[in-house]
Protein backbone atom coordinates (compact mmCIF):
# COMPACT_ATOMS: atom_id res chain seq x y z
CA UNK A 1 0.00 0.00 0.00
CA UNK A 2 1.29 3.45 -0.90
CA UNK A 3 1.85 5.66 2.13
CA UNK A 4 3.01 9.29 1.94
CA UNK A 5 4.98 10.69 4.85
CA UNK A 6 3.02 13.21 6.92
CA UNK A 7 4.69 16.45 8.06
CA UNK A 8 5.81 14.97 11.38
CA UNK A 9 7.30 11.91 9.68
CA UNK A 10 9.22 14.14 7.23
CA UNK A 11 10.61 16.03 10.25
CA UNK A 12 11.45 12.76 12.00
CA UNK A 13 13.34 11.53 8.91
CA UNK A 14 15.24 14.82 8.61
CA UNK A 15 16.19 14.71 12.30
CA UNK A 16 17.88 11.34 11.72
CA UNK A 17 20.52 13.28 9.77
CA UNK A 18 21.63 15.13 12.91
CA UNK A 19 24.86 13.82 14.41
CA UNK A 20 26.03 14.14 17.99
CA UNK A 21 27.33 17.66 18.60
CA UNK A 22 25.80 19.20 15.45
CA UNK A 23 24.66 22.82 15.50
CA UNK A 24 21.38 22.87 13.58
CA UNK A 25 19.23 25.79 12.41
CA UNK A 26 15.58 25.07 11.61
CA UNK A 27 13.53 27.24 9.24
CA UNK A 28 9.79 27.88 9.45
CA UNK A 29 7.20 25.23 8.55
CA UNK A 30 8.03 21.51 8.55
CA UNK A 31 11.65 22.20 9.66
CA UNK A 32 10.62 23.58 13.09
CA UNK A 33 8.89 20.25 13.78
CA UNK A 34 12.35 18.62 13.82
CA UNK A 35 12.94 20.10 17.29
CA UNK A 36 10.41 17.60 18.62
CA UNK A 37 12.24 14.59 17.13
CA UNK A 38 15.87 15.04 18.15
CA UNK A 39 17.63 11.66 18.03
CA UNK A 40 17.98 10.08 21.45
CA UNK A 41 21.48 9.86 22.86
CA UNK A 42 22.82 12.66 20.63
CA UNK A 43 23.31 16.23 21.83
CA UNK A 44 22.10 18.52 19.06
CA UNK A 45 22.49 22.28 19.51
CA UNK A 46 19.53 24.09 18.00
CA UNK A 47 20.44 27.58 16.76
CA UNK A 48 18.08 30.40 15.87
CA UNK A 49 18.61 33.73 14.08
CA UNK A 50 17.07 35.72 16.90
CA UNK A 51 20.02 34.87 19.11
CA UNK A 52 19.68 31.55 20.89
CA UNK A 53 21.77 28.39 20.82
CA UNK A 54 20.84 25.20 22.66
CA UNK A 55 17.07 25.41 22.92
CA UNK A 56 14.77 22.42 23.38
CA UNK A 57 11.39 21.28 22.06
CA UNK A 58 8.52 23.73 21.48
CA UNK A 59 6.97 24.98 24.73
CA UNK A 60 3.62 23.80 26.01
CA UNK A 61 0.83 26.26 26.80
CA UNK A 62 1.91 26.60 30.46
CA UNK A 63 5.58 27.36 29.86
CA UNK A 64 5.41 30.29 27.39
CA UNK A 65 7.95 33.08 27.84
CA UNK A 66 7.96 35.94 25.26
CA UNK A 67 11.74 36.13 25.68
CA UNK A 68 12.23 32.47 24.80
CA UNK A 69 11.17 32.05 21.18
CA UNK A 70 12.63 30.78 17.91
CA UNK A 71 12.96 32.79 14.69
CA UNK A 72 9.46 31.66 13.68
CA UNK A 73 8.34 33.35 16.95
CA UNK A 74 7.17 30.04 18.40
CA UNK A 75 7.63 29.58 22.13
CA UNK A 76 10.54 27.23 22.86
CA UNK A 77 12.04 25.62 25.95
CA UNK A 78 15.44 25.99 27.51
CA UNK A 79 17.96 23.15 27.90
CA UNK A 80 21.14 23.01 30.01
CA UNK A 81 23.90 24.87 28.15
CA UNK A 82 21.57 27.33 26.38
CA UNK A 83 23.09 30.72 25.46
CA UNK A 84 21.73 34.04 24.21
CA UNK A 85 23.30 36.62 21.89
CA UNK A 86 22.26 39.29 19.41
CA UNK A 87 21.25 38.75 15.78
CA UNK A 88 24.49 40.12 14.33
CA UNK A 89 26.33 37.42 16.31
CA UNK A 90 23.74 34.82 15.30
CA UNK A 91 24.53 35.58 11.65
CA UNK A 92 28.30 35.67 12.25
CA UNK A 93 27.84 32.05 13.34
CA UNK A 94 25.92 31.29 10.14
CA UNK A 95 28.10 33.15 7.60
CA UNK A 96 31.27 32.07 9.41
CA UNK A 97 30.38 28.38 8.82
CA UNK A 98 29.90 27.50 12.47
CA UNK A 99 26.45 25.99 11.79
CA UNK A 100 26.59 22.35 10.66
CA UNK A 101 23.11 21.85 9.21
CA UNK A 102 20.23 24.09 8.20
CA UNK A 103 16.80 22.66 7.45
CA UNK A 104 14.65 24.93 5.29
CA UNK A 105 11.28 24.80 3.58
CA UNK A 106 11.17 25.19 -0.19
CA UNK A 107 8.97 26.34 -3.05
CA UNK A 108 11.31 24.88 -5.67
CA UNK A 109 14.64 23.04 -5.75
CA UNK A 110 16.48 22.65 -9.06
CA UNK A 111 18.61 19.70 -10.12
CA UNK A 112 21.66 21.96 -9.72
CA UNK A 113 20.73 22.54 -6.09
CA UNK A 114 19.33 26.05 -6.54
CA UNK A 115 16.69 26.89 -3.93
CA UNK A 116 13.69 29.23 -4.22
CA UNK A 117 11.84 29.61 -0.93
CA UNK A 118 11.05 33.25 -0.16
CA UNK A 119 8.83 34.90 -2.72
CA UNK A 120 5.84 33.57 -4.64
CA UNK A 121 5.17 35.05 -8.07
CA UNK A 122 2.28 37.47 -8.05
CA UNK A 123 2.70 38.67 -4.48
CA UNK A 124 5.21 41.42 -5.31
CA UNK A 125 7.12 41.08 -2.06
CA UNK A 126 8.22 38.29 0.23
CA UNK A 127 9.97 37.62 3.51
CA UNK A 128 13.57 36.65 2.93
CA UNK A 129 14.45 36.48 6.64
CA UNK A 130 17.65 34.56 7.32
CA UNK A 131 17.37 32.01 4.50
CA UNK A 132 19.98 33.60 2.21
CA UNK A 133 22.61 33.58 4.96
CA UNK A 134 21.74 30.02 5.92
CA UNK A 135 22.20 28.66 2.40
CA UNK A 136 25.44 30.65 2.05
CA UNK A 137 27.06 29.68 5.34
CA UNK A 138 25.68 26.42 6.73
CA UNK A 139 27.89 23.41 6.01
CA UNK A 140 24.91 21.28 4.91
CA UNK A 141 21.55 22.45 3.53
CA UNK A 142 18.55 20.12 3.85
CA UNK A 143 15.20 21.09 2.33
CA UNK A 144 12.05 19.61 3.88
CA UNK A 145 8.93 20.13 1.77
CA UNK A 146 6.00 18.45 0.03
CA UNK A 147 7.02 16.77 -3.23
CA UNK A 148 4.48 18.79 -5.28
CA UNK A 149 2.42 21.95 -4.91
CA UNK A 150 -1.20 21.69 -3.82
CA UNK A 151 -2.22 21.69 -7.48
CA UNK A 152 0.19 18.81 -8.19
CA UNK A 153 3.01 20.76 -9.90
CA UNK A 154 6.51 19.36 -9.26
CA UNK A 155 8.61 21.33 -6.76
CA UNK A 156 11.77 19.48 -7.80
CA UNK A 157 12.55 21.05 -11.18
CA UNK A 158 15.21 21.50 -13.87
CA UNK A 159 15.37 25.26 -13.32
CA UNK A 160 13.65 27.34 -10.64
CA UNK A 161 11.32 29.93 -12.12
CA UNK A 162 10.68 31.66 -8.78
CA UNK A 163 13.22 34.19 -7.45
CA UNK A 164 16.19 32.38 -5.95
CA UNK A 165 17.25 32.19 -2.32
CA UNK A 166 20.62 30.73 -3.31
CA UNK A 167 22.43 29.00 -6.17
CA UNK A 168 23.80 25.46 -6.02
CA UNK A 169 23.31 25.26 -2.27
CA UNK A 170 21.00 22.31 -1.50
CA UNK A 171 22.53 18.98 -0.41
CA UNK A 172 19.51 16.84 0.49
CA UNK A 173 15.75 17.05 -0.06
CA UNK A 174 13.27 15.17 2.12
CA UNK A 175 9.66 15.15 0.87
CA UNK A 176 6.48 13.25 1.62
CA UNK A 177 7.52 10.79 -1.12
CA UNK A 178 11.29 10.55 -1.12
CA UNK A 179 14.75 11.32 0.16
CA UNK A 180 16.79 12.79 -2.68
CA UNK A 181 20.42 13.81 -2.76
CA UNK A 182 21.53 16.66 -5.01
CA UNK A 183 24.70 15.51 -6.79
CA UNK A 184 26.87 17.04 -9.51
CA UNK A 185 24.86 14.88 -11.93
CA UNK A 186 21.47 16.01 -10.59
CA UNK A 187 18.86 14.35 -8.37
CA UNK A 188 19.67 10.93 -6.88
CA UNK A 189 16.82 8.97 -5.29
CA UNK A 190 18.06 7.42 -2.05
CA UNK A 191 14.84 6.43 -0.30
CA UNK A 192 11.21 6.10 -1.36
CA UNK A 193 8.04 6.33 0.74
CA UNK A 194 6.40 2.96 1.50
CA UNK A 195 4.81 1.44 -1.63
CA UNK A 196 6.24 4.02 -4.07
CA UNK A 197 8.39 2.91 -7.02
CA UNK A 198 11.06 5.11 -8.61
CA UNK A 199 8.71 5.51 -11.61
CA UNK A 200 5.91 6.79 -9.33
CA UNK A 201 8.27 9.42 -7.97
CA UNK A 202 9.78 10.31 -11.36
CA UNK A 203 6.23 11.05 -12.60
CA UNK A 204 5.83 13.91 -10.11
CA UNK A 205 9.43 15.17 -10.39
CA UNK A 206 10.23 17.91 -12.91
CA UNK A 207 13.78 16.76 -13.68
CA UNK A 208 15.57 13.47 -14.25
CA UNK A 209 15.83 11.26 -11.19
CA UNK A 210 18.74 8.83 -11.00
CA UNK A 211 18.12 5.87 -8.71
CA UNK A 212 20.68 4.85 -6.12
CA UNK A 213 21.93 1.26 -6.28
CA UNK A 214 21.19 1.16 -2.57
CA UNK A 215 17.62 2.46 -2.92
CA UNK A 216 15.52 1.59 0.13
CA UNK A 217 12.24 2.42 1.81
CA UNK A 218 12.38 5.64 3.86
CA UNK A 219 14.25 4.85 7.05
CA UNK A 220 12.56 6.19 10.17
CA UNK B 1 8.09 68.47 26.85
CA UNK B 2 9.18 71.21 24.48
CA UNK B 3 12.31 71.04 22.41
CA UNK B 4 13.82 73.94 24.33
CA UNK B 5 13.45 71.98 27.52
CA UNK B 6 14.97 68.91 25.87
CA UNK B 7 17.99 70.89 24.74
CA UNK B 8 18.38 72.33 28.19
CA UNK B 9 18.83 68.92 29.82
CA UNK B 10 22.18 67.87 31.15
CA UNK B 11 23.71 65.18 28.94
CA UNK B 12 24.11 62.90 31.92
CA UNK B 13 20.44 63.19 32.77
CA UNK B 14 19.20 60.22 30.74
CA UNK B 15 16.01 59.34 32.57
CA UNK B 16 12.75 60.46 30.97
CA UNK B 17 9.53 60.11 32.94
CA UNK B 18 7.11 59.67 30.06
CA UNK B 19 7.39 57.90 26.72
CA UNK B 20 5.87 60.97 25.05
CA UNK B 21 8.70 63.27 26.15
CA UNK B 22 11.33 60.70 25.14
CA UNK B 23 10.15 60.82 21.50
CA UNK B 24 9.05 64.48 21.40
CA UNK B 25 11.87 65.68 19.10
CA UNK B 26 11.55 62.99 16.43
CA UNK B 27 10.95 65.14 13.37
CA UNK B 28 9.20 64.42 10.08
CA UNK B 29 11.57 62.68 7.68
CA UNK B 30 13.67 61.02 10.39
CA UNK B 31 15.27 57.60 10.05
CA UNK B 32 14.21 55.51 13.01
CA UNK B 33 15.83 52.14 13.75
CA UNK B 34 13.41 49.90 15.65
CA UNK B 35 15.08 47.19 17.71
CA UNK B 36 12.85 44.11 17.56
CA UNK B 37 12.58 40.72 15.92
CA UNK B 38 8.91 40.00 15.35
CA UNK B 39 7.32 38.70 18.52
CA UNK B 40 6.51 40.67 21.67
CA UNK B 41 9.83 39.80 23.33
CA UNK B 42 12.29 42.66 22.99
CA UNK B 43 9.76 44.94 21.26
CA UNK B 44 9.84 48.63 22.36
CA UNK B 45 6.06 48.71 22.38
CA UNK B 46 5.44 51.77 24.50
CA UNK B 47 7.99 53.84 22.56
CA UNK B 48 6.27 52.78 19.32
CA UNK B 49 2.90 53.76 20.75
CA UNK B 50 4.31 57.12 21.84
CA UNK B 51 5.79 57.74 18.38
CA UNK B 52 2.43 56.90 16.81
CA UNK B 53 0.70 59.39 19.13
CA UNK B 54 3.45 61.96 18.48
CA UNK B 55 2.65 61.65 14.77
CA UNK B 56 5.98 62.40 13.03
CA UNK B 57 5.54 61.56 9.33
CA UNK B 58 7.57 60.62 6.26
CA UNK B 59 9.65 58.30 8.43
CA UNK B 60 12.17 55.77 7.18
CA UNK B 61 11.93 52.83 9.54
CA UNK B 62 14.70 50.26 9.84
CA UNK B 63 14.22 46.84 11.42
CA UNK B 64 13.50 43.17 10.85
CA UNK B 65 9.78 43.79 10.20
CA UNK B 66 7.52 46.75 9.61
CA UNK B 67 4.82 45.00 11.60
CA UNK B 68 3.58 41.59 10.56
CA UNK B 69 -0.12 42.19 10.99
CA UNK B 70 -0.42 40.43 14.29
CA UNK B 71 2.20 40.02 16.97
CA UNK B 72 3.16 36.38 16.64
CA UNK B 73 4.14 34.51 19.75
CA UNK B 74 2.03 36.84 21.91
CA UNK B 75 0.09 35.55 24.86
CA UNK B 76 -3.55 36.53 24.90
CA UNK B 77 -3.04 39.11 27.65
CA UNK B 78 0.12 40.61 26.11
CA UNK B 79 0.36 44.02 24.51
CA UNK B 80 0.05 43.70 20.76
CA UNK B 81 2.03 46.63 19.42
CA UNK B 82 4.66 46.38 16.68
CA UNK B 83 6.08 48.77 14.03
CA UNK B 84 2.87 48.22 12.07
CA UNK B 85 1.18 50.88 14.22
CA UNK B 86 3.34 53.53 12.50
CA UNK B 87 2.62 52.14 9.03
CA UNK B 88 -1.10 51.91 9.72
CA UNK B 89 -1.07 55.53 10.90
CA UNK B 90 0.44 56.73 7.61
CA UNK B 91 3.75 57.81 9.17
CA UNK B 92 6.11 55.65 7.10
CA UNK B 93 7.39 56.39 3.60
CA UNK B 94 10.20 53.83 3.48
CA UNK B 95 10.92 50.56 5.26
CA UNK B 96 14.38 48.98 5.34
CA UNK B 97 13.45 45.46 6.36
CA UNK B 98 13.96 41.72 6.05
CA UNK B 99 10.53 40.31 6.90
CA UNK B 100 8.08 42.92 5.60
CA UNK B 101 4.84 41.10 4.85
CA UNK B 102 2.35 38.96 6.76
CA UNK B 103 3.07 35.26 6.19
CA UNK B 104 -0.44 34.51 4.86
CA UNK B 105 -1.36 36.13 1.54
CA UNK B 106 -4.99 36.37 2.67
CA UNK B 107 -4.22 39.05 5.24
CA UNK B 108 -1.95 41.73 3.74
CA UNK B 109 -0.52 44.03 6.39
CA UNK B 110 -0.52 47.84 5.99
CA UNK B 111 3.04 47.78 4.60
CA UNK B 112 2.15 45.41 1.78
CA UNK B 113 -0.90 47.52 0.96
CA UNK B 114 1.20 50.71 0.96
CA UNK B 115 3.87 49.03 -1.18
CA UNK B 116 1.27 47.92 -3.74
CA UNK B 117 -0.33 51.38 -3.76
CA UNK B 118 3.10 52.94 -4.33
CA UNK B 119 3.04 55.07 -1.18
CA UNK B 120 5.71 53.11 0.71
CA UNK B 121 9.12 52.05 -0.55
CA UNK B 122 10.55 48.73 0.65
CA UNK B 123 14.31 48.11 0.78
CA UNK B 124 14.66 44.37 1.19
CA UNK B 125 17.61 42.83 3.08
CA UNK B 126 18.71 39.37 4.01
CA UNK B 127 18.18 39.38 7.78
CA UNK B 128 21.82 38.97 8.81
CA UNK B 129 22.92 41.61 6.31
CA UNK B 130 20.41 44.00 7.86
CA UNK B 131 21.86 43.23 11.30
CA UNK B 132 25.40 43.70 9.98
CA UNK B 133 24.55 46.96 8.15
CA UNK B 134 23.23 48.33 11.44
CA UNK B 135 26.26 46.99 13.33
CA UNK B 136 28.57 48.61 10.76
CA UNK B 137 26.66 51.89 11.14
CA UNK B 138 27.42 51.89 14.84
CA UNK B 139 31.00 50.77 14.36
CA UNK B 140 32.18 53.42 11.89
CA UNK B 141 32.49 50.94 9.01
CA UNK B 142 30.92 52.55 5.90
CA UNK B 143 30.47 49.35 3.87
CA UNK B 144 31.54 45.72 3.76
CA UNK B 145 31.86 42.81 1.30
CA UNK B 146 29.16 40.19 1.79
CA UNK B 147 28.83 36.65 0.40
CA UNK B 148 25.05 36.62 0.91
CA UNK B 149 22.65 36.72 -2.02
CA UNK B 150 25.21 36.41 -4.83
CA UNK B 151 23.31 35.43 -8.00
CA UNK B 152 19.95 36.57 -6.55
CA UNK B 153 18.00 39.84 -6.65
CA UNK B 154 20.01 40.98 -3.62
CA UNK B 155 23.07 41.58 -5.81
CA UNK B 156 21.18 43.62 -8.45
CA UNK B 157 22.58 47.13 -8.85
CA UNK B 158 25.31 46.59 -6.25
CA UNK B 159 29.06 46.67 -6.64
CA UNK B 160 30.68 43.23 -6.67
CA UNK B 161 34.23 42.04 -6.24
CA UNK B 162 36.00 38.71 -6.47
CA UNK B 163 38.15 37.97 -3.44
CA UNK B 164 40.16 34.72 -3.36
CA UNK B 165 38.10 33.43 -6.27
CA UNK B 166 34.71 34.04 -4.67
CA UNK B 167 32.19 36.75 -5.51
CA UNK B 168 31.07 39.30 -2.91
CA UNK B 169 28.53 42.14 -2.81
CA UNK B 170 29.20 45.58 -1.35
CA UNK B 171 26.67 46.34 1.39
CA UNK B 172 26.47 49.77 2.98
CA UNK B 173 26.14 50.66 6.66
CA UNK B 174 22.92 52.07 8.07
CA UNK B 175 22.76 54.92 10.55
CA UNK B 176 19.66 56.24 12.21
CA UNK B 177 18.61 59.59 13.55
CA UNK B 178 16.90 57.73 16.38
CA UNK B 179 16.89 54.16 17.66
CA UNK B 180 14.03 52.72 19.71
CA UNK B 181 15.38 49.91 21.84
CA UNK B 182 13.99 47.47 24.41
CA UNK B 183 16.08 46.13 27.27
CA UNK B 184 15.30 44.55 30.64
CA UNK B 185 17.09 46.88 33.08
CA UNK B 186 19.13 50.06 32.85
CA UNK B 187 21.18 51.88 35.42
CA UNK B 188 21.17 55.67 35.47
CA UNK B 189 24.19 55.78 33.13
CA UNK B 190 22.29 53.82 30.50
CA UNK B 191 24.15 50.54 30.96
CA UNK B 192 21.78 47.80 29.81
CA UNK B 193 21.05 44.18 30.62
CA UNK B 194 18.64 41.97 28.72
CA UNK B 195 16.54 38.88 29.46
CA UNK B 196 16.34 35.65 27.44
CA UNK B 197 16.61 36.26 23.71
CA UNK B 198 15.45 39.90 23.70
CA UNK B 199 18.88 41.07 22.48
CA UNK B 200 18.30 40.17 18.79
CA UNK B 201 18.31 43.54 16.93
CA UNK B 202 18.31 45.65 20.10
CA UNK B 203 22.01 45.42 20.89
CA UNK B 204 23.17 46.57 17.45
CA UNK B 205 20.35 49.11 17.01
CA UNK B 206 21.41 50.82 20.23
CA UNK B 207 24.80 51.63 18.69
CA UNK B 208 23.74 52.98 15.32
CA UNK B 209 21.70 56.15 15.91
CA UNK B 210 22.41 59.74 16.84
CA UNK B 211 19.88 59.42 19.69
CA UNK B 212 19.19 56.03 21.29
CA UNK B 213 16.02 55.76 23.37
CA UNK B 214 15.56 52.69 25.55
CA UNK B 215 12.44 51.20 27.12
CA UNK B 216 13.11 49.08 30.23
CA UNK B 217 11.32 47.26 33.02
CA UNK B 218 13.43 48.83 35.76
CA UNK B 219 15.95 51.64 36.29
CA UNK B 220 18.50 51.05 39.04
CA UNK B 221 21.26 53.05 40.74
CA UNK B 222 24.85 53.09 39.46
CA UNK B 223 26.68 50.05 40.79
CA UNK B 224 23.59 47.87 41.05
CA UNK B 225 24.13 46.11 37.72
CA UNK B 226 26.87 43.48 37.69
CA UNK B 227 29.44 44.95 35.27
CA UNK B 228 30.17 41.43 34.00
CA UNK B 229 26.54 41.13 32.86
CA UNK B 230 26.21 44.50 31.09
CA UNK B 231 25.67 43.87 27.36
CA UNK B 232 25.16 47.46 26.15
CA UNK B 233 27.45 49.99 27.84
CA UNK B 234 25.83 53.35 28.56
CA UNK B 235 28.04 55.13 26.03
CA UNK B 236 25.46 54.15 23.39
CA UNK B 237 22.38 55.22 25.34
CA UNK B 238 20.91 58.73 25.44
CA UNK B 239 17.48 58.28 26.98
CA UNK B 240 15.89 55.71 29.29
CA UNK B 241 12.20 55.35 30.04
CA UNK B 242 10.77 52.87 32.54
CA UNK B 243 7.58 50.96 31.78
CA UNK B 244 4.67 51.53 34.16
CA UNK B 245 4.19 48.69 36.64
CA UNK B 246 1.38 46.94 34.80
CA UNK B 247 3.50 46.44 31.66
CA UNK B 248 6.76 45.30 33.28
CA UNK B 249 8.19 41.97 32.17
CA UNK B 250 5.67 41.64 29.33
Amino acid sequence: MKQKLDRNTIALRVAREFRDGDVVNLGAGIPTLCSNFLPEGRKVWLHSENGVLGYGPLAGPDEQDPNLINAGTQFITSTPGISFFNSADAFNMIRGSHVDITVLGGFQVSEKGDLANWILPGRGSGNVGGAMELVTGAKRVIVAMEHTTRSGEPKLVKECDYLLTGKACVDLVVTDLAVIQVTDEGFLLLEAAPGYTPDDIQCVTGAHLSVSEKLKEVQI
Amino acid sequence: MTLTKLRGRARSDKIFVTFAEAVADIQDGSTVIIGHFGGPGGMPMLLLRALRDHGARDLTIVGNTAGIGVVFGAKRDALRIDPGVLVENGQVSKAIVSYPIAPGASQPNPLEEGFKAGTIDIEMNPQGILAERIRAGGAGIPAFWSPVGVGTVVSEGKETRTIDGKEYILEHAIKGDFALVRAHKADKAGNLVYRGNMRHFNVTSATAARVTIVEVDEIVELGELDPDKIITPGIYVNRIVCRPKQFRGK
